[in-house]
């Protein structure tokens, strides 16, 4: 089956080594440009379940016992970007598909 | 009857009643003996919840939920087979037929049985006392109803001036009532404190806005003409407040005890043995619906040692006895720390009495010590509980006390340190006393492989009860590992084996210039939310490249990203510059216009500037284009570097002025306002001894003299406040200019990264006159560099918003999304006293619903 993608922005338009607030279909999506990993891009929700604000877009990226994560700017909980999984709460918050083709960001619209 | 059941059957049936934090704890004692394979094991549990920590019940208003203070989420009670039904209340327990009886009438047998059933609140009888608006203070639903109750008023009282009593208090008052406590006693906590104790921690409560009213029955509580109720008092004055919380002290729920004719106390409580049985050899009870030698222990800790002597016993182990337990407590309540160790009261025969008392800085400690002045048998504290390890080590493992047994309690002079070594602390120490944990026991999870506080608290569980005992814990550990030769580990990360320290002098000498290079060339990985802000800060002090370079950017914490303070609804603050604090009506004018524009709250700060409130992320940029235009700079609030130079106006207005303390602080402020260092730093300047700008609770403090300049240095105020170390006096403008550059550039090279030069001070070995030292004699040879490093600060001062405005690049993050011109929905205002504010969750909800 082919994945529903969806073109979020031009590459230059994120920034290498953090994240940017996108929206798709309604609902806010951190999207994280990691040059280094396997991946190249990642996005989870831009909501922060534990702080209640929409700022997981402008945490800290970190790399963390092999793992990519983002820190939340608020409270410093730290959310696996392949996973949206919260480290240290029982918390996961949503994550897509995301890729990169030709200078452009899409982001599967579901996973 | 099938094969399966006869099976289970042939397991004796044990079921605990109550499932509290001792009922839980209980069931974790039982399976760590293998207890499940024993018997067939239920529980019981009144509440909707499983246990939850009771001891921390009032995080449950500020900001955890029920699932934060949950003691198990029943995965434990899974794994190992233990049934488990809440919101069942056990009414009957059947002794002759060894069968208990629930509320909808069913009958279940049991073989053992266990009384965890806990105490309920003491209301006393006041005429009125089930008027509406009145509660106690026990379990997750009584919060729920308090809170919702607390949003429609304004004025609360709590009856009961005991520990949970203030602990309520504390309560309403974070819940924004007007909060008053009424105690029947002539004192505050009298099972805790003496008289003077009591008298002073009441000054204290009362200087936080708490009313205190002791001495004073409530003879009836009726209708208010201002508020919901009014208190009548005995001696005819009255107290009017909306919302009543009762908090008199606790009774045992013993009610199965008397209905099935277990023995029980004269007042209440169900009698135990040593092995903590009832009367019945079958019923065992635990916790504070169980009475020892005609005691009740309304603490966790002894719950947990009876659970502990209950779970040994059933499992055939009678050497696990409970035999009493200490009740010292101490306790932070509304901020104030109060403490009481063993004969508080000073009962004991012949024991004699130590007592000191600090009218200024409010804080009174007692210490009782037998009648030959060896042994401590007691001690009060309020004020101040550093001295309370030290002591409580002293009692409870009675360890002879030193000559100059009252240095204990006095201030430490001089630096001298007062407090027991953890050497010298026998190995039977107690050291966790919820958990029963001994120094021995540190040792050996030490010598066996834990290398850490975190592995200690995993295989012991120190520290995980109540938490009072976190530092001393540490202490040990690390003493432990020092014994053993371990290295404790100083490295900044899992991506540097080094010390912030050692960053610094790789990139200074190595000329290193990006994180990516200094990862390649001494890291490993790629960098974390630890050393990446590290690193930029020290790339910063070092070089002061423009934060927001494409190579830099990645490295910032959100604050130093955006240039502006980061608020809890993910809107920022804005805090331009204002030189000590001095500022003409025209660029007043201008930050009221901007903030008009703007809608942004507006609040003048502690340090003499004006923070703006509420701006998002893309209105940055457009309120800094019209600051700049103004001649406003960015005033770095959100960096770790200066922060202000609070000021006087000094001698050109003051009268009692002896040099011109505003233009030193200007002067200063334009001086340092670049400098990026291992955590925030506050100056201020006084123009004369009576120093009003406060300075020697700051970083850098300077206070004129007759004869030029006394320099202060490593002040703090805030959440451990530390008075500046006088370092030199009566300097001149230039010899003062030349040590502030030294002191501050010696800071940033050696401390801890988020480490103020309070705590830097602290650990430096050699202390005040090392850095004297250093400062003054150049013992290191280290003047001339630290100074030509101040001043390569200085000269490349750039203002990051000046910069970032002329930035297409930089410009283009501040977007608050990529692919949308709309705002963040999420971000709500509602007014308050004429400006706005975020608007709490409940707000939002009433106004999607007035939406909707």
């Amino acid at each position: 089956m082919t994945m529903p993608w969806k073109l979020i922005c031009k590459q230059e338009n994120l920034i290498e080594g953090a994240g940017v607030a996108a929206m798709l279909n309604g609902e806010q999506v951190a999207v994280f440009y990691v040059p280094e990993s396997d991946n190249k891009i990642f996005a989870i929700g831009n909501w922060d379940p534990i702080g209640k604000a929409n700022v997981l877009s402008r945490g800290l990226v970190a790399h963390l016992q092999d793992q990519w994560v983002v820190a939340s700017p608020l409270y410093k909980q730290h959310y696996e970007l392949s996973s949206g999984q919260c480290l240290e709460e029982d918390i996961k918050v949503p994550h897509w598909q995301a890729k990169l083709e030709g200078g452009e960001v899409f982001i599967a619209t579901h996973s | 009857m099938t094969s399966t059941v006869s099976f289970l059957t042939t397991k004796p049936h044990l079921i605990v009643v109550g499932n509290g934090m001792v009922g839980h704890h209980f069931v974790e004692q039982i399976i760590a003996q293998g207890g499940h394979e024993t018997f067939q094991i239920t529980v019981f549990g009144e509440e909707s919840y499983l246990a939850y920590d009771r001891v921390h019940l009032s995080e449950y208003f500020t900001g955890k939920g029920a699932a934060d203070l949950a003691m198990t989420d029943g995965t434990l009670y899974d794994e190992h087979g233990v049934r488990y039904f809440t919101n069942s209340l056990v009414t009957e327990i059947d002794r002759e037929a060894k069968q208990l009886i629930l509320q909808n009438g069913e009958a279940l047998a049991y073989d053992k049985l266990v009384l965890a059933t806990g105490s309920y609140p003491f209301v006393p009888p006041i005429p009125g006392h089930k008027r509406d608006n009145t509660f106690v203070y026990r379990t997750l639903d009584d919060l729920d109803a308090i809170r919702a109750c607390a949003k429609q008023v304004t004025r609360g009282t709590v009856v009961g001036g005991g520990l949970l009593g203030l602990e309520a208090a504390n309560a309403l008052k974070n819940l924004g009532l007007e909060t008053s406590v009424v105690e029947f006693a002539p004192r505050l906590m009298p099972v805790q404190l003496d008289e003077q104790g009591g008298a002073v921690l009441k000054e204290m409560i009362e200087g936080l806005g708490v009313q205190v009213y002791t001495n004073t029955a409530t003879t009836e509580i009726v209708d208010g003409e201002m508020a919901f109720h009014r208190m009548n008092f005995a001696d005819g004055s009255y107290l009017e407040t909306d919302l009543i919380l009762f908090s008199a002290g606790i009774r045992p729920q013993d009610a199965l005890a008397h209905q099935s004719g277990l023995s029980v106390g004269e007042r209440g409580g169900i009698c135990v043995n040593n092995h903590c049985q009832t009367s019945d050899e079958n019923i065992y009870a635990i916790g504070e619906c169980a009475l020892w030698n005609n005691r009740i222990f309304g603490l966790v800790a002894p719950g947990y040692a009876m659970a502990k002597s209950a779970a040994g016993h059933l499992m055939g182990d009678a050497g696990v006895t409970f035999t009493g337990a200490d009740m010292s407590t101490k306790l932070k309540l509304l901020g104030c720390d109060v403490g009481s160790v063993g004969d508080a009261h000073a009962q004991s025969q012949g024991c004699k009495v130590f007592v000191y008392q600090d009218e200024l800085s409010q804080s009174y400690r007692k210490m009782v010590v037998s009648e030959d002045g060896k042994k401590l048998l007691g001690a009060v504290l309020v004020g101040d509980n550093s001295y309370y390890d030290t002591l409580l080590q002293y009692y409870l493992n009675g360890i002879d006390l030193p000559t100059q047994a009252q240095a204990l309690i006095l201030p430490a002079m001089d630096g001298a340190p007062v407090g027991l070594g953890v050497d010298a602390l026998p190995a039977t120490a107690s050291i966790c006393s919820c958990h029963n944990v001994s120094k021995q026991d540190i040792s050996d999870a030490v010598c066996n492989g834990a290398l850490s506080v975190g592995d200690v608290k995993g295989i012991t569980k120190a520290a995980t009860g109540c938490g009072g005992c976190a530092a001393l814990l540490k202490k040990v550990v690390d003493n432990e590992l020092l014994a053993l030769g371990v290295e404790v580990s100083t490295d900044i990360c899992e991506h540097f084996a080094y010390t912030r320290q050692d960053l610094y002098n790789l990139v200074k000498v190595g000329e290193i210039k990006t994180f990516a290079e200094l990862l390649k060339t001494h890291g490993k990985g790629h960098g974390c939310e630890i050393c990446k802000p590290a690193v930029g800060s020290i790339l910063a002090s070092v070089w002061n490249d423009y934060v927001l370079k494409k190579e830099h950017i990645s490295l910032q914490d959100t604050n130093d990203r955006f240039l502006a303070n980061m608020q809890k609804d993910g809107t920022y603050s804005i805090v331009p510059r204002i030189p000590g604090g001095e500022i003409t009506p025209e660029r007043l004018i201008v930050l009221g216009e901007v903030a008009k524009e703007y809608g942004l709250y507006t609040k003048v700060t502690g340090g003499q500037r004006i923070d703006l409130f509420g701006a998002t992320l893309s209105q940055l940029p457009q309120i800094w284009e019209k600051l700049i235009a103004a001649g406003f700079e960015t005033g770095q609030a959100y960096g770790k570097s200066l922060r202000t130079v609070k000021s006087c106006v000094g001698s050109t207005w003051c009268r009692y002025g002896v040099n011109d303390s505003m233009k030193m602080a200007i002067d200063l402020e334009n001086r340092y306002k670049g400098l990026r260092s291992p955590h925030k730093i506050k100056f201020a300047v006084s123009g004369c001894t009576r120093e009003c700008a406060e300075a020697q609770s700051k970083d850098i403090g300077v206070i004129a003299t007759e004869g030029g300049w006394n320099l202060y240095v490593c002040g703090n105020g805030g959440m451990k406040p530390r008075h500046g170390d006088l370092f030199a006096k009566d300097l001149d403008d230039e010899t003062l200019v030349k040590y502030i550059d030294r002191v501050l550039m010696f800071y940033t090279k050696t401390a801890d990264r988020l480490q103020r030069t309070s705590v830097w001070m602290e650990g430096l070995e050699g202390g005040l006159e090392y850095l004297k030292d250093v400062v003054i004699n150049d013992k290191l040879g280290l003047c001339a560099e630290l100074e030509a490093s101040m001043q390569h600060v200085v000269d490349t001062f750039q203002c990051e918003w000046k910069t970032t405005l002329k930035d297409p690049e930089a410009l283009k993050t501040f977007r608050q999304f990529v692919n949308y011109e709309g705002s963040d929905s999420n971000v709500v205002f509602v007014e308050e006293r004429d400006q706005m504010r975020p608007a709490t969750e409940f707000e939002k909800q009433q106004l999607i619903a007035k939406v909707g």
